[in-house]
This record gives structure tokens, C-alpha cells and sequence, in this order.
């Protein structure tokens, strides 16, 4: 009687859904949800590494608003999202019909392609750091021995070829990321679409603009977007590369608030740096998101 | 085996009603088609009888069992789906067997069941291969012997034979049928084609929009049909529906079409002057040549078909569609007369549907 | 991903040359920016210093291939202890996640429950939390429930960005898998449990396996949680230890590093070469929804 009664429990979906999702919910809840709200609260108080802090309201922030080179992180980070993101989708675009060709060994360009995205971040970085480097940078050499130079360029060293430098690595691990994703929506377009345009006379470019573009869309949005909060959100490149310098000029939100934080030992400054990004994400994931909703409805909505 | 009851079913998905209080009692043994146009609630119905769909309102008793609040696994019922659902991972033995794994029961049953299944349906050859790795009609078969194994109270199907190609179609509908011969379960057959349930049925449930029209044996159904819907869906080509007002002639009731055009109605109670609808199926309309009795009309296309010729002509401004066994050829706009056969024609009232 | 066959199609009007202008020399052009800093990662790595640091010859050669810079790291670091560290932190994590987001996605997308929508939603929301934002408060959680420079505060963390992927992704999964099966099971008699182990996971085993190896090389590379939580030496993952072990002040011993970088990296690059499609099918199916 007693296990009857446990089954009936067991078969109805309401009590067996909120057993399934407990394990994830919990996790979830105590290390995302909790800390998600902890963060912003530290924001708000003089918290340091050892001692927790009282509140203290919107004095980070007002500190942080005065502080010249928050503000240039700010710009940093507007800076790196936009140009890598454009340049990612650019030459991702590209790639992806380029190899979205006829061509030979194509499942195997399409896997070493990808390379630079499966590698982590940090060790690849580490390759760029040495392709960078002052004295031995073998870019560098061979510009000079194509005669285009005369002295080694100092990549990281100067503020705006440093920002350039940190873009680039950034292009680099993105675009196979952006490349792979639009090859796969490419794959979904019918060839009989191209074919009748073929027959309706449509030149390659008026068959890209008419039939691959707005096919396209709804995954190009959706890959932007990832392509843009990852961008946004970015870490690990810049501090492997030049750690914000030189004079801070590369530094990025999410690298500030980690110096400040951790080496620095200021917690409540870098919690209210971190939050300070929240803003920017949300408006990326509307932006998107209805961006997305409006482009349903201009397609008449009725297929996913 | 069981006999299966539905008292004043109801369902609701959210505000919108779908099924609207069925009633239905289906006997033991009996082979029930339950038949309509496409989102009529004959799956929804037949999903509160399997236990897929939670019940509204309403009764269902299986065997003396009320089983509104009974799990599937234990209303002893065995289901066949539209798209098979064949397990893909499974090899075919062990789809018919999974449900005895699940019990429990002795490998020697399993087996013993299962080569017992396969030799009525014809699978001995394909147990141990997987889903696909064969035919539409072969997967169809496994999903039947999946059901058998179980030796269910109840068979419930679910459009079984809509996948498959027309030929096998109306081979899986006679293996079916004497499948039923053999094991006499009770069976409950949704389908949306109208010639699967005349051929399948002993009982036919007809609806439309959730709401039962009328029950009968096929041939009830098509002698009598209860309502304009009906008549109109069972039989193909469809009968015809001509619009004109009851008359009383010298050779006795007959339905005025226009002005000097009338049908004979065969007799009826309903006073002269009534509006009303005139059913004719196409084979109880009979061709005559132009000198002959009957009412004048024009033909647009004939169709032989080879067992018989298929007439489709306008008389008194309607489209009319008759049936000959006889090899006509008219050319189009040939002029012929049409007669209605004695007896035949069913009279229906042109507001509720009805039959008169 | 069904692999299409593609047909040759118009392609018969391309000219040859005009092929190679317009596909053959970009793809090569991309291939060779996308590779190289591979093959100067392998190549520094055997390098001897000598040949490093001197500014004549050819530099995209090398003369007199070394393992020394291998030795070094293997011998005078604690690189083997990072790359156990990772490995168990990886597997650990993958494992805990891919067990958690089983029964999720199964919740979510199959038994309907009340509010099982808006907790896909959610879902997907904390799969967009990136961790440059978690990292200050959840070390002050790390520090406070004392597991600070302990593998638990990895293991116990990684799965914030790894459940929200898996669930995502192997939610697609599920709702590929016709209902009639689900129901079928149950007619036959199988409870839930039944359902989600005997129907349900053996049809998801591509998605599994997609789900598993993306959260083994999202944890593989993590970096900035590692770099917060831990600080002795022996309990640092490899992309930490790389990048704050092997540079001594302001003497970069590039060989080492470019081992050490390569050595990282070659787990996650076999898994990756036995399992591209799945790999592929993840990325891309956690984008297409
Ligand atoms: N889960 C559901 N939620 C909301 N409405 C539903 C659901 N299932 C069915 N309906 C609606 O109920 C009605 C009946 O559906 P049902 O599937 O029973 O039709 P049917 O007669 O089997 O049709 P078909 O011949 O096309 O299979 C339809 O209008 C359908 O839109
Ligand atoms: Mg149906």
C-alpha cells in the first residue's frame, strides 16, 4: 500500500519534474543564482580580501565614475567587442562559404578549421604572446626581411597597436567559432533555391543578397550574439597578453575587476566593475532577442 | 477481453473544448471504427481511452473497471501508433518483448509469445534485425505483434495504416481484419478514411468537431444516414445533395428542383411545399437515353474507371456526380436524362441536417 | 549532422583558374593564419635556446631539435601535477554536470511540468552569465566554505556554465525523440525511470557524447576560476600553471612555455579529432536552438 502510494507520487510529472530538476536547480541556485545577487550586493559595500565589508551605497560607483581609468576600460571593452565582432563576422562569413564549396577533404578542413576554438584560450594565447614579442617576433622578422620595416614593431607595448594586437588574437580564435556555426545554417539552405535563382538569371552576388543573407539571418543573429557577449565578457586573452597595459590601455572590464579584485584585494570595487557590465549584457541579449521575435514575424512566424 | 464505455466524455486542453460529451458503448469483441475528418478529437478520444490524455469530464469504463484515474500500464490495453513508435535501439524481438521484460515474465514466455506473434503476422525471419532495416509495411506488423504479445483486454490504433502506400494499405486492412477474426479482442480503430472504416467496422462511430453523429454498422451508414454530414462523408465518390422543394406528382412524392424539374422522393409524410435537401448516391442515380423518363442534364466528364463509368454532369444548374455499371462514353455536353432508382433517396432538413 | 551529398551541380561553368582566385587561394590564406600559431608552438617547443635567441638564420626551422624544453617542464615543474589536476577536475565536473542536465532536460522538455517553460528559459539565461562576472562573489563563497586552493572549489563551480550547456543542448535532443516512444513505454508498462533509462538515454547517446566532450574542453580550458580559486602550485590546473609558473620575472623561457602550451592542448585536441561531428553537432545545436 505504502510503495502504491509512493509509485502514484513518482507518476505525476509535477512531483517527478521537481525531483529530476533538484540536483541541476541546486547547484545552480547556490553557485549562479546566490552569487549573481552576492556580487551585486558587494557592489555595494567596502568589502576586502579578508574582512567582509560594510555598505557603503553607491560610493564605488560614484569613485568608479571619477575614475579615468574605468572609464577607459569602458571604452576598451566598446572598442574590442565592436571591431573583433564586425571582423569575426566578416571573415567568418567568408569562410564558412568558402568552405561551403565543392571541395575536396571538406569534412577535414571544416575539423582543423576549428582548431583554434576547441584549444584553450590561455595556451594559444601564449603562442600570440611569444608571436608578439618584442625582440624575437617572428612577424616582425619577416617584415623586415621583405624590407616593409626597418626596426621590430613592438606589439604590445605601444597603446594602440597593442589593442590592435589583442583584436587580432581575439579575430583568431573567433572566426572558426562564427565560420562553423554559419557553415552549418548554409547547410540547411536547399541547393533547388539556388538553382531556380541560377534559372531566373540572378548573378552570384544578387544570389547571396536574395537567398543566402536573409536565410541566414535568424542564425547569423543568434551567433552574433554569442560572438558578442563572449567578446564582451572576455578575460583570459588580454591577461595573458598584456595584463590591461600599456597604461591601461587594453584593459577591459572584466580584466579590471579582476585586478582590482583579486591582486588588488578591493572586492567591493571589483564586484561593482563586474556589475557594471550586467547593464551592457542585458541590452546585447534584448537587443537579440527582438530582434529575433520581429524577424519571426517578417518570415510569418510560423516555422521555428 | 473486454467491452469498453464512454459516458459523456469530455475534454479540454486549457479554456478550448475539444471533445464534447461522447457517448459510446463498444462490446466485447467488437471491432469499433471510429471515424471523422482530420481534428475531430478521434485521437484525443482514443488517447483518454489508452490513459495518454487525462479525462475531463465524463466516464470510461473498461471491462466493470472505471479507469478515469488509472495508469496505461495497468488498463491492460494494447496501443498501436500512426508512426509505429517502433523503440529504434531495439532489435524486433525485443520491441514485442519489452513489455514482458518490464513484468518480469520468463525468458521462456518471452520467447514463446513472441515466436507465437511473429508466426501469425509472418515476422519468424526478421527477429533479430532493427526497425530500419525494414519495410513500412513490415515495421506496421511488428507494431502490431508488439500489441499481441501482451493479449491485451483491448487493441487501440491510432491511423495505423496512413503511412503506408495505397496497395499495402488495403493488404494490411484484410490482415488486420483477420487478425480480429482470430483473436476476437476488443478493438477501437481510429481512422480518417472513410473506406478503411466501411471495410474494417463492425460498428462505426462517425464525428465531427467532438461530437458523436451517429453509430451504426457500415452498411447502416450508408443506407441510413442520420444527417447531412453523414451521408456526406461516408460513400465516394459523395452523395449528392440537390436543394428544391417537396412536391406531390401523379407517380407520387417528388422533390421540385426547378421550375419543371422534379425527383422522385419515394414517400414521406412531410407536407408539399417543404423545403428540403435530396441525398441520391451517385449509384442510385440511373442514365437514361434522352427520349426516357428522368430529369434532363448535361454532362461535363466521364470517367470510366474500368469496373464502372463515372458520370459527372449539371442537371437544373447543379453539379451531379451518377455511377453506371455500363461502359458509357458521353462526349462532353451530351444531353441525357437521370432517374433516381426507387426507394432510394433519402430527404434531409436543409436547417438541422437531419434526416426527415 | 547528415552529411549531405552535395552535387557538382553548376559548378561545371567555374573556370579553373577563376575557382582558384576566388576559393582555392582565400581558403589557403585562411588555413595558414588559422594554423600557424600551432606550428610555431610546436616548433619553439623543440627548439633549443640558442636557436631561440638569436637573431640570425632561418627562424622557421629548426636545426637541432631539442626535448629539453619537455624535460624541464616535466622535471623541474609540477606540470605533471597540473595536468592530473585538470584531468580529474575535468572528468569530475563533466560527470557531475552531464548527470545533473540529464535529468533536467529530461524534466524540462519531456514531463511538461508546471513552469517547465519558463525554467528552459531560465535556463538558457544562466547559460548567458559569463563567469567574469561570478568569479568575485563565488570566491568569497569558495573562501568562506574553506575550499579555497582545493579541487572542490573547481569541481563544485564548473558546472554554473556547465549544466546550463548541457541542459540546453540535450534538451534538443529529447525533443527529437517522438513522443509515440515515450508513450508506447508506458502502455507497455514501463515507469518514468524505466523510460527516461531503457527509451529515452539510449537514443540521446550522440547527444550525450556531443554534451560530454564539449563540458570535458569547457573545463579543459577554464581559466579565470582557476586562476582565482587556487594558489599553491600543486593544485593548479595547466592553463594557470603555464601562465604564472613558467615566467621567472622577466626571463621568459619561451620553449618551455610553447611545451607546456602544447602539451596543454593535445588532450582536447585527440578528443577532438575522434569525435568532430559530435563536436561540431554540439557547437552548432547549442546555436540553432
Ligand atoms: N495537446 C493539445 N493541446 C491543444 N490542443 C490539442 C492538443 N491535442 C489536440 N488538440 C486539438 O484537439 C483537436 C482534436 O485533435 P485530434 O488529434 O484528436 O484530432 P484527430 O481527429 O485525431 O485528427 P487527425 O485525423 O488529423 O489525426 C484538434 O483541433 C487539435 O488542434
Ligand atoms: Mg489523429
Amino acid at each position: 500500500m505504502r510503495s502504491q502510494t509512493l509509485n502514484r507520487w513518482l507518476d505525476n510529472r509535477n512531483v517527478l519534474g521537481l525531483l529530476f530538476m533538484l540536483p541541476a536547480a541546486a547547484i545552480l541556485l547556490v553557485f549562479l543564482t546566490y552569487p549573481l545577487g552576492l556580487g551585486v550586493w558587494l557592489g555595494f559595500t567596502d568589502a576586502k580580501v579578508g574582512r567582509g565589508g560594510g555598505w557603503i551605497g553607491l560610493e564605488n560607483y560614484q569613485w568608479l565614475w571619477e575614475d579615468s581609468v574605468f572609464r577607459l576600460s569602458i571604452f576598451n571593452t566598446f572598442l574590442y567587442t565592436v571591431v573583433a565582432s564586425v571582423i569575426k563576422f566578416v571573415l567568418g562569413l567568408w569562410l564558412a562559404l568558402l568552405l561551403n564549396r565543392h571541395l575536396p577533404f571538406k569534412s577535414f578542413l571544416r575539423a582543423i578549421v576549428l582548431l583554434p576554438f576547441i584549444v584553450p584560450t590561455v595556451l594559444s594565447a601564449i603562442a600570440f604572446w611569444w608571436i608578439y614579442d618584442a625582440q624575437f617576433s617572428v612577424l616582425s622578422w619577416t617584415l623586415v626581411k621583405m624590407g616593409l620595416i626597418d626596426e621590430y614593431i613592438n606589439f604590445l607595448g605601444e597603446p594602440n597597436l597593442a589593442r590592435a594586437s589583442t583584436i587580432a588574437a581575439n579575430v583568431w580564435r573567433g572566426v572558426p567559432f562564427v565560420a562553423i556555426c554559419l557553415l552549418a545554417g548554409l547547410q540547411t539552405i536547399s541547393p533547388a533555391l539556388y538553382e531556380a535563382a541560377a534559372i531566373d538569371g540572378a548573378t552570384p552576388w544578387q544570389q547571396f543578397r536574395n537567398i543566402t543573407l536573409p536565410m541566414l539571418s535568424p542564425i547569423i543573429a543568434v551567433v552574433m550574439t554569442f560572438s558578442v557577449l563572449f567578446t564582451f565578457t572576455d578575460f583570459q586573452l588580454i591577461w595573458v597578453l598584456t595584463r590591461g597595459g600599456p597604461i591601461n590601455a587594453t584593459h577591459l572590464m572584466a580584466t579590471l575587476s579582476f585586478q582590482r579584485a583579486i591582486p588588488g584585494g578591493a572586492l567591493g570595487e571589483g564586484a561593482a566593475i563586474a556589475t557594471a557590465m550586467i547593464p551592457f549584457l542585458l541590452a546585447a541579449i534584448l537587443f537579440s532577442y527582438f530582434g529575433l521575435q520581429r524577424r519571426k514575424w517578417q518570415q510569418g512566424g510560423a516555422d521555428k | 477481453m473486454a467491452s469498453v464505455s464512454l459516458k459523456q466524455v469530455r475534454k479540454s486542453f486549457g479554456h478550448t473544448e475539444v471533445v464534447h460529451g461522447v457517448d459510446v458503448s463498444i462490446d466485447d469483441g467488437e471491432f469499433v471504427v471510429l471515424v471523422g475528418p482530420s481534428g475531430c478529437g478521434k485521437s484525443t478520444l482514443l488517447r483518454m481511452i489508452a490513459g495518454l490524455e487525462e479525462i475531463t469530464d465524463g466516464e470510461i469504463y473498461i471491462g466493470d473497471r472505471l479507469v478515469n484515474a488509472i495508469a496505461p500500464k495497468q488498463r491492460d490495453i494494447a496501443m498501436v501508433f500512426q508512426n509505429y513508435a517502433l523503440y529504434p535501439h531495439m532489435t524486433v524481438f525485443d520491441n514485442m518483448a519489452f513489455s514482458m521484460k518490464l513484468a518480469g515474465r520468463s525468458k521462456r514466455e518471452q520467447r514463446e509469445r513472441v515466436d507465437e506473434a511473429a508466426r501469425i503476422l509472418g515476422l519468424e525471419e526478421y527477429l533479430e534485425r532493427f526497425p530500419r532495416q525494414l519495410s513500412g509495411g513490415q515495421r506496421q506488423r511488428v507494431a502490431m505483434g508488439r500489441a499481441i504479445v501482451r493479449k491485451p483486454q483491448v487493441f487501440l490504433f491510432d491511423e495505423p495504416l496512413s503511412n503506408l502506400d495505397a496497395k499495402l494499405r488495403v493488404q494490411m486492412r484484410t490482415e488486420i481484419r483477420e487478425l480480429h477474426q482470430r483473436l476476437k479482442t476488443t478493438s477501437v480503430y481510429v481512422t480518417h478514411d472513410q473506406i478503411e472504416a466501411m471495410t474494417m467496422a463492425d460498428k462505426i462511430v462517425v464525428m465531427n468537431g467532438g461530437h458523436v453523429e451517429q453509430i451504426g454498422s457500415p452498411l447502416d451508414l450508408y443506407d441510413y444516414p442520420a444527417n447531412l454530414f453523414v451521408a456526406g462523408f461516408i460513400g465516394s465518390p459523395a452523395m449528392n445533395f440537390l436543394h428544391g422543394s417537396l412536391v406531390t406528382t401523379t407517380s407520387g412524392r417528388a422533390v421540385r428542383l426547378a421550375p419543371d424539374c422534379t425527383l422522385a422522393a419515394g414517400p414521406t409524410e412531410e407536407p408539399d411545399g417543404r423545403k428540403v435537401v435530396l441525398g441520391v448516391r451517385p449509384e442510385h442515380l440511373v442514365i437514361n437515353g434522352p427520349a426516357a423518363a428522368g430529369v434532363e442534364a448535361e454532362v461535363i466528364v466521364t470517367e470510366p474507371t474500368g469496373a464502372d463509368t463515372q458520370v459527372f454532369c449539371r442537371m437544373a444548374g447543379r453539379e451531379v456526380a451518377a455511377i453506371s455499371r455500363e461502359r458509357h462514353l458521353f462526349a462532353p455536353t451530351t444531353r441525357i436524362r437521370l432517374d433516381v432508382m426507387e426507394g432510394k433517396a433519402c430527404l434531409f432538413d436543409p436547417e438541422t441536417g437531419q434526416r426527415l | 549532422m547528415a552529411e549531405k551529398e552535395q552535387r557538382e551541380g553548376m559548378h561545371y561553368l567555374e573556370s579553373l583558374p577563376r575557382r582558384w582566385v576566388t576559393v582555392y587561394i582565400p581558403l589557403l590564406l585562411f588555413l595558414f593564419v588559422l594554423l600557424f600559431p600551432f606550428y610555431w608552438m610546436g616548433l619553439t617547443a623543440f627548439k633549443p635556446d640558442a636557436e631561440l635567441l638569436s637573431s640570425g638564420g632561418n627562424p622557421f626551422w629548426v636545426m637541432e631539435p631539442t626535448l629539453e624544453h619537455f624535460r624541464k617542464l616535466f622535471i623541474d615543474t609540477s606540470y605533471p601535477e597540473w595536468m592530473w589536476n585538470t584531468v580529474i577536475i575535468s572528468v569530475v565536473s563533466t560527470f557531475v554536470s552531464l548527470a545533473a542536465s540529464v535529468f533536467a532536460a529530461y524534466a524540462i522538455e519531456r514531463l511538461r511540468f508546471k513552469g517547465s517553460r519558463q525554467l528552459g528559459l531560465a535556463i538558457f539565461l544562466a547559460y548567458l552569465v559569463p563567469p567574469s562576472i561570478l568569479f568575485i562573489p563565488l570566491a568569497t563563497m569558495v573562501f568562506q566554505l574553506g575550499m579555497f586552493d582545493s579541487r572542490w572549489a573547481l569541481i563544485l563551480t564548473y558546472p554554473t556554465f556547465l549544466i546550463p550547456f548541457c541542459t540546453w543542448l540535450l534538451m534538443g535532443y529529447f525533443r527529437s525523440i517522438p513522443f509515440e516512444l515515450e508513450e508506447c513505454a508506458l502502455i507497455d508498462g514501463a515507469t518514468r525511470w524505466q523510460i527516461l533509462t531503457r527509451i529515452v538515454l539510449p537514443l540521446a547517446v550522440p547527444g550525450l557524447i556531443s554534451a560530454g566532450i564539449f563540458a570535458f574542453t569547457l573545463s579543459w580550458n577554464e581559466f579565470i576560476y582557476a586562476l582565482t580559486f587556487i594558489s599553491a602550485s600543486e593544485n593548479k590546473t595547466v592553463p594557470v600553471g603555464v601562465i604564472t609558473e613558467l615566467v621567472e620575472g622577466d626571463v621568459y623561457h619561451w620553449g618551455s612555455l610553447m611545451a607546456g602550451a602544447l602539451v596543454g592542448s593535445l588532450p582536447v585536441a585527440v578528443m577532438y579529432s575522434f569525435f568532430v561531428e559530435y563536436y561540431v553537432a554540439g557547437m552548432t545545436g547549442a546555436v540553432k536552438e
